[in-house]
């Protein structure tokens, strides 16, 4: 990774890429339900967004509470630009439609990165959380463009069809999202390739020192947030594209925390990372959020272990293990991590049925007459919780002793590999 | 036209009431090599922060190389070619060797800010920054995160960083503190190759240091200086035993 790059051709990332671009083509062939298609939608359109908060959170070190603003007003421009090419004032493709979010969210880059890039640390996380307010109550101030608290609806299927193309069926808007996903993906990797992005990377690192090799601090950080904004204006486009709806719900901090939350859950540290947390968050957001009231609370729950235990993410739990994979050490692993796993199930199962029983009983509305894992019981009788809370309880401690023998184990394997290089 | 590299006008700078350098006039030649020694808190670190913009002075004004530099921004002084190491090791912790000599070479590249250039590809900015990692001998430890470093090769690769835009005028603030004998033989040997044809400014205190690499040396005391010479000048110098050397021998008779 921090080879200067003397092969002429990089084959482990051509063949990344290639899976990827693959991936995203088979995708909804192998998950055929219309409930998999939104969601790998959703998962396209948030794996822009994420990405381009880490170019501020991981390879720029800035922290920000509002990038929603940029994604937010970036859809509200495409909602209206869709309206007019729907009324015909505007000729327009609608495959080209990201490129106006991302252009707004340029705009607004320039116009609030101006303001929150002139300090960095708390002091940006402030700036931003401020400007974040400040957009989303202008938002509801302002209904004639933004169209208050029911927002602006709009219709995709407006335009000449191109090559019998109207966005009409979810599968045509599942490719759309898909193709800009991937350019971005392509074009904010280069990004990190080049001299803006690697002092993007030494101004997070040490930002004095920068100033003393000839760099505008101020100037790196701006342009850096310049240009991710344009890639959330991308990602604001296509979910006003995907929901024909744009609402002060785009711009708002709920918004701007979930970025957050799945930036850091899939990791900053690599580049990766932030695909694989908005896979993560859109799950839990989607898929969960079928299931139960609860997910909010399971999902917090997630955030509040990854940071306490894996502050690195996902991303950095993965890489962790490919020098012992490359080791051939990874088999003497597999026992302990399967012990484990099992025993984060059991404790799992209990938390769900605590968790589960707690919404019964607190929400007035429900039966407490309940059934979880295929069993029938009642909310109110006190079995159930004993045996919930036995699993739990069992599951914990299950679990810490796992640890302890993945913890030892990996303590070992890495003494043994440090010395077999000596 | 030959202007002093640097020169320095009635610098003056207070922190509150309490004023740290107090009127130094100073000039110093190109190609020069400059050592600048006192006692602690006689405001070395502080003159160096004026001199690369770190901070700005009270009155007074600094010159490189006759052009009036005072009140620029460290990137701005960096950009007309002067370039600074620091007493505490200053470098990029989490980025590999190469990338920290890297960062140095960008800018005098003329690559700025831009974001459509592969910077890998850039075939200037990779021949300078591997002569420079050969220079100072870390060619063997490029792709190791600065921060795994020793201690003696992180004063090394401060260097390198240092030197690495190609300026003209070196500030090097205590280049061997805390090392080893061998090790500042090493630095020694390192920094009079590295400046070779170039203006070197240096705070030091290993005095063996000073007299092996100096042309010249300027005593600050209190936030002035009380001499200037050659290294000859300055041991013969009777205000200068009294205020620093003979402070530093009755030290030594203590100890």
């Amino acid at each position: 990774m921090a080879s200067p790059g003397y092969q002429p051709v990089n084959l482990v990332r051509w063949l990344l890429w290639g899976g990827t671009a693959l991936l995203f083509a088979v995708a909804p062939l192998v998950f055929r339900q219309g409930f998999a298609l939104t969601m790998l939608t959703q998962m396209g359109t948030f794996i822009i967004f994420a990405l381009s908060y880490n170019m501020l959170l991981g390879q720029g070190g800035m922290l920000s509470f509002g990038h929603a603003v940029y994604s937010g007003l970036g859809a509200y421009f495409t909602v209206h630009a869709l309206n007019m090419i729907g009324s015909g004032a505007l000729v327009f493709p609608v495959s080209l439609l990201p490129l106006v979010g991302g252009l707004a969210g340029l705009a607004f880059g320039v116009l609030f990165g101006y303001v929150t890039t002139r300090k960095a640390g708390t002091t940006f996380a402030m700036i931003s959380l401020g400007i974040g307010e400040l957009v989303h109550a202008c938002v509801l101030m302002f209904p004639g463009f933004f169209g208050g608290e029911g927002g602006i609806s709009t219709n995709r299927m407006v335009g000449k069809p191109l090559l019998g193309i109207t966005f009409g069926p979810a599968i045509q808007v599942y490719y759309l999202v898909a193709f800009w996903c991937f350019v971005s993906m392509i074009a904010m990797f280069a990004l990190t390739q080049t001299p803006l992005g690697r002092m993007a990377n030494a101004v997070r690192d040490n930002p004095e020192r920068a100033e003393f090799v000839g760099y505008d601090t101020q100037k790196v950080r701006f342009l850096q947030l310049v240009l991710a904004a344009f890639f959330a204006g991308v990602s604001g486009a296509l979910s006003c594209i995907n929901f024909e709806i744009v609402t002060d719900e785009n711009v708002s901090a709920l918004r701007s925390g979930g970025v957050l939350l799945a930036t850091f859950i899939g990791g900053t540290g690599y580049f990766f990372g932030p695909i694989v947390g908005s896979v993560v968050f859109i799950f839990f957001v989607v898929a969960l959020s079928g299931f139960t009231q609860a997910w909010l609370l399971y999902l917090g729950l997630f955030f509040l272990a990854m940071v306490l235990f894996a502050p690195g993410g996902i991303a950095s739990l993965l890489m962790m293990q490919l020098p012992v994979i490359r080791a051939r050490r990874f088999g003497e692993l597999v026992p302990p991590y399967l012990l484990a796993l099992a025993a984060g199930l059991v404790a799992f199962a209990g938390l769900v049925g605590v968790v589960e029983m707690v919404y019964r009983i607190s929400d007035q509305s429900l039966e407490t007459q309940m059934s979880l894992f295929g069993i029938g019981f009642d909310a109110r009788s006190p079995r159930p919780w004993a045996a919930f809370a036995l699993l739990l309880a069992a599951g914990v401690a299950a679990l810490g002793f796992a640890a302890r023998r993945v913890g030892d184990r990996w303590g070992a394997i890495q003494n043994q590999m440090q010395e077999g290089q000596r | 036209m030959s202007a002093a590299a640097i020169e320095l006008r009635e610098l003056r700078k207070s922190f509150g009431r309490t004023p740290i350098i107090n009127g130094v006039s100073l000039e110093i030649g190109r190609g020069e090599r400059h050592a600048i020694i006192g006692p602690n808190g006689a405001g070395k670190s502080t003159l160096f922060n004026l001199i690369s913009g770190r901070f700005a002075p009270s009155s007074g004004s600094v010159l490189l190389e006759g052009e009036d530099v005072t009140g620029l921004k460290p990137f701005q002084i960096n950009r007309k070619g002067l370039s600074r190491s620091f007493q505490v090791t200053n470098i990029f912790h989490n980025l590999s060797v190469y990338e920290n000599i890297r960062c140095g070479v960008l800018w005098g590249a003329g690559h700025r800010y831009s974001f459509w250039h592969r910077v890998g590809a850039l075939r200037e900015v990779r021949r300078r920054a591997e002569e420079v990692m050969e220079r100072i001998g870390l060619a063997a430890r490029r792709g190791l995160p600065a921060g795994t470093l020793t201690y003696a090769e992180q004063r090394a690769l401060e260097i390198g960083i240092t030197i690495a835009g190609g300026a003209n005028v070196i500030l090097l603030d205590e280049p061997t503190a805390g090392m080893s004998r061998t090790e500042t033989a090493y630095a020694v040997a390192l920094i009079r190759q590295v400046t070779e044809g170039k203006t070197l400014v240096m705070v030091e205190h290993d005095m063996g240091v000073v007299f092996d690499l100096a042309d010249r040396i300027s005593v600050l005391v209190y936030g002035e200086v009380i001499a200037s010479g050659a290294p000859a000048d300055i041991r013969a110098n009777a205000a200068v035993q009294e205020a620093y050397l003979g402070a530093l021998h009755k030290d030594n008779a203590h100890a």
